[in-house]
Order: C-alpha cells, then structure tokens, then sequence
C-alpha cells in the first residue's frame, strides 16, 4: 500500500469516527449506562470505543453500522470493568432504573434506545440550570469537559468541579434513569426545551466575544432539537422550538457583513436565507399549531413570528400587524417583560415609533429589563427616528455600557457615529 | 428504595396571625396527607418555634450552650416527614401533597452511613 492510500483511508475512518461522534455519541453512551449503572465508568468505555474504532476501522473497514459497533464494543468493556471491580462497584450508589433490562442485546435492534432517559435525567429539574446545561452538551452531545468550558467562557476546573457536581447529586438524590411518568411529561418536556433553547440562544448571539455566533452551539442545539423530534414526534412543543431554531438559523449566512458588521433584518440579503430550513420549520409550525393542540405553545408562537419574517419578500413588506397579533397571543399566555419588549418593538414598525416608544417606556420599571441592553438599543431606535437626537445618543449609550459582544458593539457604536455626523 | 427526609419551611411570623380554625384546617391536611402515603411515610413530626431552640457548640474542650437556633433564618423548620421512595421523581410526588402554608419544602436524601 502507497503512502496516499493509507493516508487516505486513515482521513476516511477519521471522518466516520467524527460522524459517529456526532450522530451516535448520545445513543451509544445511553445504552452502555444501562449496564454501568454509573456516569463515569460508562464515559469512559464510550471514550475506549471510539478510541478503538480509529485502529480497528484502519485495518478491518468501516462496519455497516458504525453506531451498533460502538455500542457493543463499549458495552462489552462496561461489563469486563463491572466483572474487574465488582467490589469496588457495591459502594458506589448506583443510577436507579426499572428493570426492563436489554442487557442480553446482541445486534443492533435489539438495543433498547435510552436516549430518553438519559435527556431526562440531564434536564432533571432538581439540578441547577447551568448543571443541566453541562451535562446536556458533556452526555449527550459528547462534548468534552474544555469544550463544554469554552463554550461557556469558564474555566476548565470550575467547568470540570460543576459537572462532578451534578453527577454526585444525580447518584445521591437518587435522580432516575428514566422517562417520567405520563402526568409529570409536559412540564419535564418544558424543562428539556429550555435547555435547548438556551443552548441555541447562546450560540446564535454570544453573550460576549469577538464572534457574533457561536456555530458550534447552535449546531448542537439543532442536533439536540432533531433528537428530540425523532425520540417524541407526538410533541408539538418539540415541534415548535424545532421550527423556531430552523426559522431564526436560516439566516446565519445574512447576519453579519463580509467585515463582520452587525445587519440589521431590514438590511439582510434575503435571496441568501436557507429556504429548505423556512419550508422544514412552516411545515413543523403547520403541525404544531393544529386545532388540537390549543392553547398553542410558546415555541410555535415564537416560530410563527420567524415565519412571517422569513416569508416577507422585504423588510417593507413585512406583516407587522400579524407580528404583533402574534405577540399579543404569546403575552397572554407566556406574560414576560422580554416578549412585551419584542412586542413593543414590532408595534413600533406597525403603528409607528411614537407608539413603539409609548409602549417601551410602560415597560421602563419592569425590574427584569433593568440592565438589559436591547431596551436600551430600542428605545434609541424609536428615538432616531422620530428625530430626538440627544435622547437617541443617551440611549444608544446607555446601549453600549449593557452589551459585550464585541459585534453588537460595534453596530451601536457606529449609530452614535451617524447620529453625530 | 431510598429514604428522604422531607423538611417543612415556613415563616414563623405567620403563624401569629392565624386562626384557630386555620390550624384545625391544616391539621386535617396533615391527616389526609398521612393516610394518602401511608405507604411511604416512615415518621413525622412538629417542631416549636425556633425561639424554643437552644445550640450546644464544643469549642476547645467545653461545651457553650446558647440561645437560639443556629442560624437565624426568615424561613424557619417547622416539621419534618421521613418518607421512602424508589427514587428522587417518586419523593418529589410525595413532597408537593405536604402541606406547607408559609414557605415550602426541601427534600434531602437520606445517606446510609455504616457505623460498624
């Protein structure tokens, strides 16, 4: 064998291990739990597995199901280290399941998938926010702990002690590894949502740095989201926030100008928006909005407002009365003083900025937005436009002092500029 | 199964302004909380108010008694259940019946410790 040719099936068995990575990671590492009974150990056999499958995939090919080799190769290490330390494993507390064990799995079907169990328990609401958050991208997306840290702009240790944490609180408080009951489902889908949404809303604006997105953050909450659609189809709210993440992430390539400035959806390039993501999402929203799942939910009303903007041929032509109706109807049923923002907002290009500015100051007491850059960045807008020019350049300011990202920095900074000029 | 204890939080101050039939009311709570988990509950009691409480502390090679309770709080601990559940879900389920009219409750799990 030339050199070339071993190179290039050493790329070709990388590239499948990283797919596998990707796409298998959360499915692999949930069924080797199930015989572990413990996060750690089941880590790290997964991490074996696929250490191994670089080696063995060189030298004996790719296996048809790349995801079923892995599961059996990390299984099979899972019960060599649970026959190796038999006794030290009696002192650990172990995840509690229900027994409808598949321990006896041979081939790929027979693997119970325990992708469902495994989301719930990282998403449990007995554990902190940014605790579910870390396990979320540590287990199911195969994160590792300096990723995870990265992406959250902490260090590795603190990163590193906030996951031990977790897992030792799973394992002590005796969080199950399991699908909640019927009754407590709707509310524990809600809290898994959140997790993604989060995820996503971090990616799609960083909170600081040089990088207006974080395209790594919001792939996985799309992964996440997808995941979640396969495992529960039945759910509009996993429907909704599906379309809500494919609405708002078909502009990426729009959002920013070739030297990185901030654009504005008026000034964005709409021939360059991903129409297969708009048509994917107004299907989802289409489904989700059906009559028979009233009151609608909170992420097909915020989809809903991505579609209409999304089938706007132009910023001039865009349905604000609709955006506003829209806004309305998620008000009332989801009251927060960040909708009633986005809802002033919109009223302001619907019925004009003395109307939008009305409605942002009846907002200026709400504890929740002290401090909240965009209220800032609003109200400067409204300002502007209807030529109160010192009140616009307090505002935009006031903007600046609230937002870290460097991005949005730089678009209000250049604002101020043209407001001087 | 696993045990947890189940402590029951409220504002003290609340209680001065209660009425007899409030009490008699919350009592009949606390009795069909009891016979809804007979199953699961182990124990229960009531405890008086924090300004019944005295701290023991050894500093040193004595003993200082003091009083109050140990750490002055808005919310204080007014009773507790010791319940066993399958897991943290199934305790949970069990904690939102307690009826806990001035605060609310904290579930901790009870660690086995082996004193051999």
């Amino acid at each position: 064998m030339t050199d070339d040719v071993t190179d290039a099936v050493a790329a070709e068995v990388a590239a499948a291990v990283a797919d596998a990575h990707r796409h298998e990671w959360a499915f692999v590492l949930a069924a080797t739990v199930r015989v572990t009974r413990d996060l750690d150990v089941a880590e790290e056999c997964v991490q074996d597995a696929y250490a191994k499958a670089l080696t063995t995939w060189a030298d004996g090919g790719i296996p048809r199901r790349p995801g079923a080799w892995l599961t059996t190769t990390a299984r099979n290490r899972a019960l060599d280290a649970m026959r190796r330390d038999a006794t030290l494993r009696r002192s650990l507390p172990l995840l509690l399941l229900d027994e409808e064990s598949a321990m006896g799995a041979t081939t790929w079907d027979d693997f119970v998938d325990d992708r469902l169990r495994l989301i719930f328990m990282c998403c449990h609401p007995a554990l902190a926010e940014e605790a579910r958050i870390a396990l979320t991208l540590r287990l199911l997306c195969g994160l590792t702990t300096a990723e995870v840290a990265r992406a959250f702009l902490v260090s590795e240790p603190t990163m590193a002690a906030r996951i031990t944490r977790a897992k030792k609180k799973i394992a002590a408080a005796g969080i199950p590894y399991q699908v909640p009951r019927a009754e407590e489902l709707p509310a524990r889908v809600e809290a898994v949502l959140t997790v993604v949404q989060l995820l996503f809303t971090t990616g799609h604006t960083a909170p600081a740095g040089d990088d207006l997105v974080r395209r790594d953050l919001v792939e996985r909450a799309l992964d996440l989201a997808r995941m979640l659609r396969t495992l529960l189809p039945a759910d509009p709210s996993v429907a909704g926030l599906l379309a809500l993440i494919l609405l708002t992430d078909a502009r990426r390539d729009t959002r920013a100008a070739p030297d990185g400035r901030l654009l504005l959806l008026a000034e964005q390039d709409r021939t360059r928006w991903d129409r297969a993501a708009i048509t994917e999402g107004i299907d989802l929203i289409r489904e989700a909005l059906a009559r028979r799942h009233r009151p609608p939910g909170r992420y097909a009303l915020m989809a809903a407002i991505a579609a209409v903007h999304a089938e706007a041929p132009s910023w001039d032509d865009t349905d604000w009365r609709e955006v506003v109706a829209l806004y309305d109807l998620l008000v009332r049923l989801w009251p927060s003083p960040v909708v009633a923002l986005n809802r002033a907002v919109a009223l302001g290009f619907a019925a004009g900025p003395a109307d939008g500015l009305a409605a942002l100051d009846a907002l200026a007491a709400e504890p929740q937005l002290a401090g909240y850059g965009y209220l800032s960045a609003a109200r400067a807008d409204f300002l502007r436009r209807l030529g109160r020019t010192a009140e616009a350049r307090t505002a935009y300011e006031e903007a600046l002092l609230l937002t870290e990202n460097s991005v949005e920095r730089d678009f209000l900074a250049g604002r101020l500029r043209q407001l001087a000029g | 199964m696993s045990q947890y204890l189940i402590l029951i939080y409220g504002d003290e101050a609340s209680w001065d302004r209660t009425s007899p039939e409030f009490v008699e009311q919350l009592h009949k709570e606390h009795a069909a909380f009891l016979q809804a988990n007979a199953g699961a509950v182990r124990a229960g009691e009531a405890l008086h108010r924090t300004g019944t409480a005295t701290s023991i502390r050894k500093d040193g090679g004595g003993v200082t008694v003091t009083d109050g309770p140990f750490a002055e709080t808005k919310e204080a601990l007014g009773g507790f259940y010791l319940v066993e559940a399958a897991d943290l879900d199934e305790a949970i389920a069990v904690a939102q019946q307690v009826p806990a009219p001035f605060g609310g409750v904290e579930v901790r799990p009870i660690r086995a410790v082996d004193f051999d």
